[in-house]
């Protein structure tokens, strides 16, 4: 167990593969600063890999200060083991207070490692994180600035707010895309520090990666921050490019209801619902779309929920927050046009 | 050859079907209000080290923690084909968090001893943290094999034993050779898990644990090798301070219900004007 060090950084784990830094590690170093800046500490963040010092600078344009770089050949491919060890060793090299990791698959398998072995706490998949003073109910004790780590739980039907005393660095896994990036700064300075590890080689033996299959991510719902989503009450294929307008205004991507792509307006892999996709981004608009129990499953733990509808008794009404009852074709374009002009200001 | 697999299973409310009397009125859950049942993806880890076993012989340990109640788990891996069954129940392991948890199943796979392979479910759907398994391996000092979707082989040369592993990595997959003994986690997508046997169902539907039944009948049961074994934390040789409360580092500051109390929704005209102050609102409130 390491001892809470209140003048630790705020770091960050810099995932990346085949030299490409994964989005969700750029949106925990705009999150991060934020909440090193309320601490008035620095942000770190640790880039284990081969050939990946290049990376440095993007990190710091995204709000990083002090970059650990830990490169090797025995780093090429991730495995568990040698970058467990890796992040574990800088951690009781530096003492950071806080540790933030993508909820990605790569991200789940390696921070529970590490927080096994340093003993710490560990939250996952985070959809909030926050500063704040916590009085412990049983002890009385208050203790200052902790890390509130806001999570979904039990299949969705709470939120929870998990907290860590004293078992520090206090550590969670974030879900991809429910943190903002920043506009990198391509003058902000910080430090690129090579470090050193032992015994990585060794460790690399345990497991070998012999043969790799990966696509290219195309769209990914999941990883959407505002969705803007079509249902059959669009009407056509060619009404579907007001939903498509919408979303590049407002910086989404575009979703649809089953009906939708059943009418052949869209195309199956934009599905969300209990058949499509599961999402739960920051805002979701639900356009003409009704709200059968089977899209409300796939949308229903979405942050803020806008529906457009002509019908003031469809059931999307039923979970949205914000809720405008019109005509879609009026609706729409309007909602657009004001997003553009306010870009525009 | 034959390769010796422990599997970790969870008993587990049924969270998908949650429904408003399985709330209080805080917004918390009333765990006891739930229908409880097998981990999902624990059965799939069963299915693999069953097959492994089909294939290349050895045997199949399961080991729960959890109440008295957790004894229904086992049974079910008992009328599928595991050999062995251990129900870890103590009071002094309640309230353990990932960390605490995954101490006491590693003291209690060492106990066991004598493995190639663990195996666990890749997560459990009561905290969805997919963390148990990984802080498993490393409390055991084994390799880890995360996401499994199928063994493709096990080889021995000399008695170093190794298997090959493809594993889902998210956006794709990798083949990986992975020295024995090791920890994996299995996906709902591995298997087909096995019907219940029903020679087996008639053999087991009887087994229990002791704290289900009385002395004589524990006695009885004993004698036709129907006991479940249970274990305390003294039998693993615990640590208390690494065990329930005292060894969780996280703790649970509050809880809120989101979706089962949401009440109306605000309207916005359809209008110019009611737009552009929902659109300030969202900026205010930062979702823009």
């Amino acid at each position: 167990m390491v001892e809470p060090n209140r003048q630790g950084e705020v770091w960050v784990f810099a995932e990346q593969q085949d030299g490409i830094l994964h989005d969700v590690s750029l949106e925990l170093c705009g999150k991060a600063r934020e909440l090193a800046d309320r601490l008035n500490v620095s942000v770190g963040a640790v880039l284990p890999g081969y050939n990946v010092a290049h990376l440095g600078k993007t990190l710091i344009a995204h709000g990083v200060d002090n970059v650990y770089i830990v490169d090797e050949p025995s780093l090429k491919n991730y495995t568990t083991s040698p970058y467990a060890q890796c992040v574990v060793s800088l951690i009781e090299k530096h003492h950071p207070q806080i540790v933030l990791y993508g909820a990605t698959p790569l991200g789940r398998d390696l921070a529970p490692r590490i927080a096994s072995t340093t003993r710490s706490g560990l939250t996952a998949d985070c959809t909030d994180l926050d500063i704040s003073n916590v009085t412990d109910g049983r002890t009385k004790i208050e203790h200052e600035n902790l890390l509130l780590q806001i999570r979904p739980a039990f299949g969705g039907n709470i939120i929870a707010t998990i907290v860590n005393y004293d078992s520090w660095p206090q550590m969670a896994t974030v879900r991809e895309g429910v943190m903002s990036m920043r506009e990198p700064d391509q003058n902000r300075q910080g430090q690129i520090i090579h470090e050193n590890v032992e015994g990585l080689s060794a460790l690399a033996e345990l497991v070998q990666v012999i043969e790799r299959h990966v696509e290219e991510r195309k769209i990914n719902l999941k990883a959407a921050r505002i969705i803007v989503a079509g249902g059959g009450g669009v009407g056509s294929r060619e009404n579907f490019e007001l939903i498509r307008e919408l979303a590049g205004a407002i910086g989404g991507v575009v979703g649809a209801s089953r009906a939708a792509v059943d009418s052949g307006f869209i195309g199956k892999e934009y599905q969300i619902g209990q058949t499509g996709t599961t999402v739960r981004p920051a805002l979701y608009i639900a356009v003409g779309i009704s709200g059968a129990v089977q899209h409300r499953a796939g949308m229903e733990d979405s942050a803020k929920i806008i529906a457009i509808n002509t019908d003031p008794q469809a059931p999307i009404f039923g979970i949205a927050h914000y809720g405008i009852v019109g005509d879609l074709n009026k609706v729409v374009p309007m909602l657009t046009k004001a997003l553009r002009n306010r870009r525009r200001e | 050859m034959g390769l010796n697999c422990i599997v970790c299973v969870k008993q587990v409310p049924d969270t998908a079907n949650v429904t408003s009397d399985a709330m209080t009125p805080e917004g918390t859950v009333n765990r006891s209000a739930l229908p409880t049942i097998f981990n999902p993806e624990d059965l799939h880890a069963l299915e693999t080290a069953l097959e492994i076993r089909d294939r290349w012989g050895g045997s199949v340990t399961v080991v729960s923690m959890g109440p008295p109640k957790a004894a229904d788990v086992l049974r079910a891996c008992l009328f599928r084909g595991a050999d062995r069954a251990i129900l870890l129940t103590d009071r002094r392991a309640a309230a353990s968090d990932t960390l605490a948890t995954s101490y006491i199943l590693a003291q209690a796979v060492k106990t066991i001893g004598n493995y190639d392979l663990v195996l666990c479910g890749r997560q459990a759907i009561d905290g969805d943290t997919a963390q148990t398994g990984p802080q498993i391996a490393e409390k055991l000092a084994l390799p880890q094999v995360t996401y499994l979707e199928a063994i493709e082989s096990v080889k021995d040369t000399n008695g170093e034993k190794s298997a090959r592993i493809k594993r889902n990595v998210g956006n794709g997959w990798e083949l990986v050779d992975v020295s024995l003994p090791a920890l994996a986690t299995v996906l709902d997508t591995a298997n087909e898990p096995r019907p219940l046997a029903a020679k087996k169902v008639m053999r087991f539907k009887h087994a229990a644990i002791p704290a289900e039944v009385d002395e004589a009948k524990a006695e009885e049961l004993r004698e036709e090798n129907l006991l479940i074994e249970q274990w305390t934390l003294d039998d693993i040789n615990a640590d208390l301070d690494r065990c329930g409360l005292a060894g969780s580092p996280t703790k649970v500051y509050r809880v809120e219900s989101i979706v089962l109390t949401k009440e109306g929704f605000t309207p916005v005209e359809p209008t110019e004007e009611g737009i552009s102050k929902l659109i300030q609102e969202l900026v205010s409130e930062r979702t823009l």
